[in-house]
C-alpha cells in the first residue's frame, strides 16, 4: 500500500475538494450570518454544485487514469458521476426553495446535502474498499438528518428506520469488505480481480454477496429498499428529491465496477439479476397500492433500480453496459427529479386525488407531470425510453434474454400507476378544497419554473439530448 | 418535404395548445385548414417526389443516435403512400365533423393534430426506433381522446386500451431489439434490415423475433385472440376517435406485418405462414360470427373490423407460401392486403361516422330500438346503406376490388384458404339485417323525429364514400402504386 509510485494529483480532485470545502464553509458561515442573511448560503452552495460539475467535465480533457495508489479512478464513468450527482442536487436545492429557505436550519441543510453529494460521488469514483466505506458512511449519515429535518413524527420514524437499515447494511457491506481484502491481500479493485480468482469460492461468494448486499441499501434496491418510501413520504419534498436520485447514481457506479472485478467463480450476474427481478416488481407491485403521491414515487424509484441493475448483470458480457447504465442514470436522474419538482409545486397536496382539477388550473404543470410520468414508463420520445432500450439490448446482448422479458413485462406493470398519477389532473375537483385546490398561494416562479423547464429537457433528451449525451460518452 | 408534411400538424397542435384565449371557432377553422393544407402537400409529394437509391421516394435520412445504429429515416413507397395519403383523407373529414364540436374544441383539435403526426410519422418511418416512436405516441394520443372525449365507460375502456396496446408495442420493443441485435453490424435501419439475409440468427432466433413481432402487430391490428380491446375502446370513444382508431391505428398493425415482419424475417415468415393464415382465417370467421349477434350497432362495426383485419393476416399469411408458380398469386395477394387496407379505412370510417349519427341524435346504439328510420332520414338511411354495401363488398366499391385480390390471391397459393369465404357472405346477412331492422318498416321508438344529415356530415359522409367508388370503379391508379412495392415485396421473401 505504501508503493512509492502514488499518483498524488491533488488537483485531479478538484470537483471533491469544491464540494468539501463549500461544506465546510456553508456549515461556518451559517453559524456566523444573521437568520436574515442565511439565504447567502444558499448562493454559494449553488455556485459550489456549479463549479463542482464543471471541474468534473473539465477532467474529461485527460486521459483516464488512477490516482491515489489506486485508489481512485478517474474515468467516463467518475466524469459522469462528478455532473450528475452534484447537477441533481443543484436542482434539489431549486425545488426546495420554500422548503429550505428561511427554515430554521438553512445553512445545516445545504451543507449535509453538500456531504452527502460529496460521499456519493467518492462512492462512485473509488477503486477500493477501504475508501469505499468512508464514502457509504459520507453519504448515509447526512441523510438519517435530511429526512429528520422536518421534525414530524412519521419523519421521526422514517430517520430511525433509514438509520437502523443504514446502519445494518453498512455492517453488512463492512463484513464484505473485511473478506474480501483478506482473501485478496489488497484492498485495490484493481490488483483484486487476480487473487481472488484462487480464493475458496465460498469464502469469496459470502463477501461478495454481503459487499452486494450492503451497497443495495445506497443503490435503493431490494432488499436494502425498505427506507424509501417510507422516508420519501415523511420528508420534505426536496429531501425526497434527493434521497431518491442522488445516492443511487454513486451507488450503481460503484456496484459496476464491483461487478466487473468478481472473478467468474462465483455467479454474480446471476445474483445480479435476480435482484434487479425482483426490485422491479416489488417496487411495481407495491406501487399500485399506493395513495400517497410522494410514498407512490419512492416505490416507483424501487421498481427503476430494478432496470438500472440490468446493464449491471451483463457488464462483463456485454460491450454497451458501462454505456447503457451510464446514459440510463443520467435520464432517471432527469425524470424523477421532474416530478418531485411538480410535487415540490404543491407540497400540501399529499394523496393523489388531492390533484383533481390541475389540468385546468396549471396545464403547464400538468404537462409536465405527463411527460415525466410517461419518461418512467418509457414512452418515446422521452428521456427514460432511450434508457430503456440501451438497457434492454445490452441485456439482450449479454445472453440474458429472459430478463429483457421480465423487464418488459413489469413495464406494463408500471403503465397502471404510473396512470394514476396522471388521471385525477383531469378529473374535476370534488369537495376538498381544504389544502386549498387553486394551488398553494404562492408557489414561486422559480419551483414551478424549474418544474417545467425540466420537463422540457425530458422531451428533448429523448429526441435530441440522448444522441449528444450518447456521443458524449462514447 | 416529407418531414413538413409530418410535422405540420403537431406544430399547429402545439401552438393552438398553448393559445388559451383562442375562439373555439377559430380552433375549429384553424385545425380543418391545417389537414387540408397537410392533404394538398402529400398530394403535391405524391406526384413529384422523386426516386433515391434505395427505392424509395421523398427519402430524408440523418443521423440521430449513431450509438444505437439509428438515424431519423425517411421514406415512402408504394405500400405507405396510399395509408399516407388514406391518414391526410381522414383527419380532414375528421375536422369537416367537428365543425360544430362544443365540447372543449380547442384541446380536441390539438389532441386530433398530435395524433395526425404520429399517424403519417409511423407510415413515413424507415427506422424501427422512429416506427415504435410513433407506434407509442398514437397509443397515448387515443388514450386521451378515448379518456377525454368518450362516453360511457370511457375511463375504463382508455385504460384496458392503453395497457393491451402498450404491452403490445412492448412485446414489438422486444422484437425490434432481436432484429437489431441479429444484423452485422447491429442497427435500426429498416431499410438496411430489409436487404435479403440481414438477420443472421439462428431459425430459433428468428422464430422467436418474429413472435415477439407478429405479437405485437397482432394486438394492434387487432386479430383473434388479442381482439378484447378493442369492443369496449370503439363503443366508449368519441365518432372521429373511432374513426381515427379504426381507419389508421389498426392499419398499423397489417402496415407492420408486409413493412417489418415480411421481408426482415423472410425465411421465418416462410415457415410459420400457416399460422399467420391460421390466424387469419379465424380471425375473418369469428369476428363475423360476433357481429351477427350484437345488437350495439359500434361493437358490432368493431367486429367486422376484426373480420376485415383477418383478410388482409390471411394475405400476407398465404403469400409467405411458396410454389413453383405462385409469384403471380402472391404479389396479387399482397397487393390485395394493402388495398383492404385503404378500403377499409374509408369505408369503415365512414360507418363509424354514421353510427356516430346515431349517438348524436339520440344517446344510443341500440340497433333494437330503432325502426323505420329511412322514412325520417333518408340522407342517413341512403349513406349508410352505401357504405354497408361497400363494407360487405359489393362490386363496385374499393372492398370488392381488395376481397377479389385476396382471395384470388390465397387460393392461388394455399387453396384451403377457401374456408374464409363464408366471412363475407356472414358479413353480407349481418350488415343487411341491420339495414332492415333499423330503416325500414314503420317508424317507431327512438326514430321518431330523428334529424337527418346536416351539411358537414353529408359532406364528411361523401369525400369517404366517393372515394371508396373511385377506387371500385378506377382502381387502376392505386393498384399502379402498389403494385411495384408488392413485387419486391415477394421478391424478398423469395430465398
Amino acid at each position: 500500500m505504501t508503493s512509492m509510485s502514488m499518483n498524488m494529483d491533488y488537483l485531479a480532485l478538484l470537483p471533491e475538494i469544491v464540494l468539501l470545502t463549500a461544506a465546510v464553509l456553508v456549515l461556518l458561515g451559517g453559524s456566523f450570518l444573521p437568520r436574515t442573511r442565511q439565504v447567502i448560503t444558499r448562493w454559494l452552495t449553488l455556485a459550489a454544485l456549479a463549479a463542482s460539475a464543471t471541474a468534473g467535465l473539465a477532467a474529461l480533457a485527460r486521459a483516464p487514469e488512477t490516482i491515489f495508489d489506486g485508489s481512485y479512478t478517474i474515468d467516463a464513468s467518475t466524469t459522469v458521476v462528478r455532473m450528475a450527482a452534484p447537477l441533481a442536487t443543484l436542482v434539489v436545492i431549486l425545488i426546495g426553495r420554500h422548503e429550505f429557505t428561511g427554515s430554521a436550519r438553512e445553512s445545516e441543510t445545504y451543507a449535509l446535502l453538500l456531504l452527502a453529494t460529496l460521499g456519493t460521488v467518492i462512492i462512485g469514483g473509488t477503486t477500493d474498499l477501504l475508501v469505499l466505506v468512508a464514502g457509504y458512511l459520507l453519504a448515509s449519515i447526512p441523510l438519517y438528518a435530511l429526512i429528520g429535518l422536518s421534525r414530524s413524527g412519521p419523519a421521526a420514524e422514517a430517520t430511525l428506520k433509514t438509520y437502523l437499515i443504514g446502519a445494518l447494511f453498512g455492517v453488512l457491506l463492512m463484513a464484505g469488505v473485511t473478506l474480501l481484502t483478506g482473501l485478496a491481500a489488497t484492498s485495490n479493485y484493481l490488483n483484486m480481480s487476480k487473487s481472488l480468482g484462487n480464493a475458496p469460492v465460498a469464502a469469496l461468494a459470502g463477501g461478495a454477496v454481503a459487499l452486494l448486499i450492503g451497497l443495495t441499501f445506497k443503490a435503493g434496491a431490494v432488499p436494502g429498499h425498505f427506507w424509501i418510501p417510507d422516508a420519501s413520504q415523511a420528508s420534505g419534498v426536496a429531501v425526497a428529491a434527493f434521497l431518491t436520485t442522488v445516492p443511487k447514481i454513486g451507488a450503481l457506479v460503484a456496484l459496476g465496477r464491483l461487478v466487473e472485478i468478481m472473478p467468474d467463480t462465483v455467479d454474480v450476474p446471476l445474483l445480479i439479476a435476480m435482484l434487479a427481478v425482483i426490485s422491479m416488481t416489488v417496487g411495481n407491485l407495491a406501487a399500485l397500492a399506493q395513495n400517497n403521491v410522494r410514498r407512490l414515487l419512492g416505490w416507483s424509484t424501487v421498481s427503476q433500480v430494478g432496470y438500472l441493475l440490468m446493464p449491471l448483470a451483463v457488464i462483463t458480457a456485454s460491450d454497451g453496459a458501462w454505456l447503457a447504465l451510464l446514459a440510463y442514470i443520467g435520464l432517471y436522474a432527469l425524470t424523477n427529479l421532474t416530478l418531485f419538482a411538480v410535487v415540490a409545486c404543491f407540497p400540501h397536496r399529499e394523496e393523489l386525488d388531492d390533484w383533481a382539477g390541475m389540468a385546468r388550473t396549471h396545464p403547464w404543470l400538468t404537462g409536465t407531470l405527463i411527460v415525466g410520468a410517461l419518461s418512467l414508463v418509457g414512452t418515446p420520445p422521452t428521456a427514460v425510453f432511450i434508457g430503456k432500450v440501451a438497457v434492454f439490448t445490452v441485456a439482450w446482448d449479454g445472453g440474458m434474454p429472459w430478463l429483457v422479458v421480465v423487464a418488459a413485462a413489469n413495464t406494463v406493470l408500471s403503465l397502471l400507476y404510473y396512470l394514476r398519477l396522471i388521471r385525477p389532473a383531469f378529473r374535476t375537483p370534488g369537495f376538498s378544497p381544504q389544502h386549498g385546490s387553486r394551488g398553494t398561494p404562492g408557489v414561486a416562479l422559480t419551483v414551478s419554473g424549474t418544474a417545467v423547464t425540466l420537463g422540457f429537457l425530458v422531451l428533448a433528451a429523448g429526441a435530441v439530448g440522448a444522441g449528444i449525451w450518447l456521443v458524449f460518452l462514447a | 418535404m416529407l418531414s413538413i408534411v409530418i410535422f405540420l400538424p403537431l406544430l399547429v397542435g402545439a401552438a393552438l395548445a398553448v393559445m388559451r384565449g383562442l375562439p373555439a371557432r377559430a380552433a375549429r377553422l384553424v385545425w380543418l385548414a391545417t389537414t387540408l393544407a397537410d392533404l394538398a402537400l402529400l398530394i403535391v409529394l405524391t406526384f413529384t417526389a422523386s426516386t433515391g437509391a434505395g427505392g424509395l421516394r421523398a427519402e430524408e435520412r440523418v443521423n440521430w443516435m449513431p450509438q444505437l445504429g439509428s438515424s431519423y429515416h425517411l421514406g415512402v413507397d408504394g405500400l405507405s403512400l396510399p395509408l399516407l395519403l388514406l391518414a391526410g383523407v381522414i383527419f380532414v373529414v375528421c375536422a369537416i365533423w367537428s365543425l360544430r364540436e362544443t365540447d372543449r374544441p380547442r384541446p380536441q383539435a390539438a389532441l386530433f393534430l398530435f395524433l395526425q403526426t404520429t399517424c403519417l410519422g409511423l407510415f413515413a418511418a424507415q427506422d424501427l426506433i422512429l416506427f415504435f416512436l410513433f407506434f407509442d405516441l398514437s397509443i397515448v394520443g387515443m388514450y386521451f381522446v378515448i379518456a377525454g372525449w368518450g362516453h360511457g365507460n370511457q375511463r375504463h375502456s382508455a385504460l384496458v386500451f392503453f395497457i393491451y396496446t402498450f404491452l403490445g408495442s412492448l412485446a414489438l420493443l422486444l422484437g425490434f431489439i432481436g432484429l437489431y441485435l441479429g444484423a452485422t453490424p447491429h442497427t435500426f435501419d429498416m431499410v438496411e434490415l430489409s436487404r435479403h439475409g440481414a438477420f443472421t440468427g439462428t431459425p430459433a432466433a428468428a422464430g422467436f423475433v418474429l413472435a415477439a413481432i407478429v405479437i405485437g402487430l397482432a394486438v394492434k391490428t387487432p386479430t383473434f385472440p388479442f381482439h378484447s380491446w378493442l369492443p369496449p375502446a370503439h363503443t366508449d370513444a368519441p365518432t372521429i376517435g373511432s374513426v381515427v382508431l379504426a381507419s389508421l391505428l389498426l392499419k398499423m398493425g397489417t402496415y407492420g406485418f408486409v413493412r417489418i415482419a415480411m421481408p426482415m424475417l423472410p425465411d421465418a415468415w416462410r415457415s410459420w405462414a400457416w399460422v399467420i393464415i391460421a390466424i387469419g382465417i379465424v380471425s375473418v370467421l369469428y369476428g363475423a360470427l360476433v357481429a351477427l349477434v350484437q345488437a350495439d350497432i359500434k361493437r358490432m362495426i368493431a367486429f367486422t373490423s376484426i373480420n376485415h383485419m383477418g383478410y388482409v393476416v390471411l394475405a400476407v399469411g398465404a403469400a409467405g407460401v411458396l410454389g413453383r408458380t405462385t409469384a403471380e398469386a402472391q404479389q396479387l395477394a399482397i397487393a390485395g392486403a394493402a388495398t383492404q387496407m385503404v378500403s377499409h379505412g374509408l369505408i369503415t370510417g365512414a360507418l363509424f361516422l354514421l353510427a356516430g349519427v346515431f349517438y348524436d341524435r339520440t344517446g344510443s346504439y341500440d340497433l333494437r330500438q330503432y325502426g323505420g328510420l329511412a322514412r325520417p332520414a333518408p340522407a342517413f338511411a341512403g349513406f349508410f346503406a352505401i357504405a354497408a354495401f361497400a363494407s360487405l363488398g359489393l362490386p363496385g366499391f374499393s372492398g370488392f376490388i381488395a376481397e377479389f385480390q385476396i382471395f384470388t390471391g390465397s387460393i392461388g397459393t394455399v387453396p384451403w384458404t377457401l374456408i374464409a369465404l363464408p366471412g363475407i357472405l356472414i358479413t353480407a346477412v349481418l350488415f343487411l339485417r341491420a339495414f332492415q331492422r333499423v330503416f325500414t318498416g314503420e317508424t317507431k321508438q327512438l326514430s321518431a323525429g330523428f334529424a337527418d344529415l346536416h351539411p358537414r356530415e353529408t359532406t364528411a359522409l361523401a369525400v369517404l364514400t366517393v372515394l371508396s367508388v373511385l377506387i371500385g370503379i378506377v382502381p387502376g391508379p392505386l393498384l399502379a402504386m402498389i403494385e411495384p412495392a408488392a413485387k419486391v415485396l415477394v421478391g424478398s421473401l423469395t430465398p
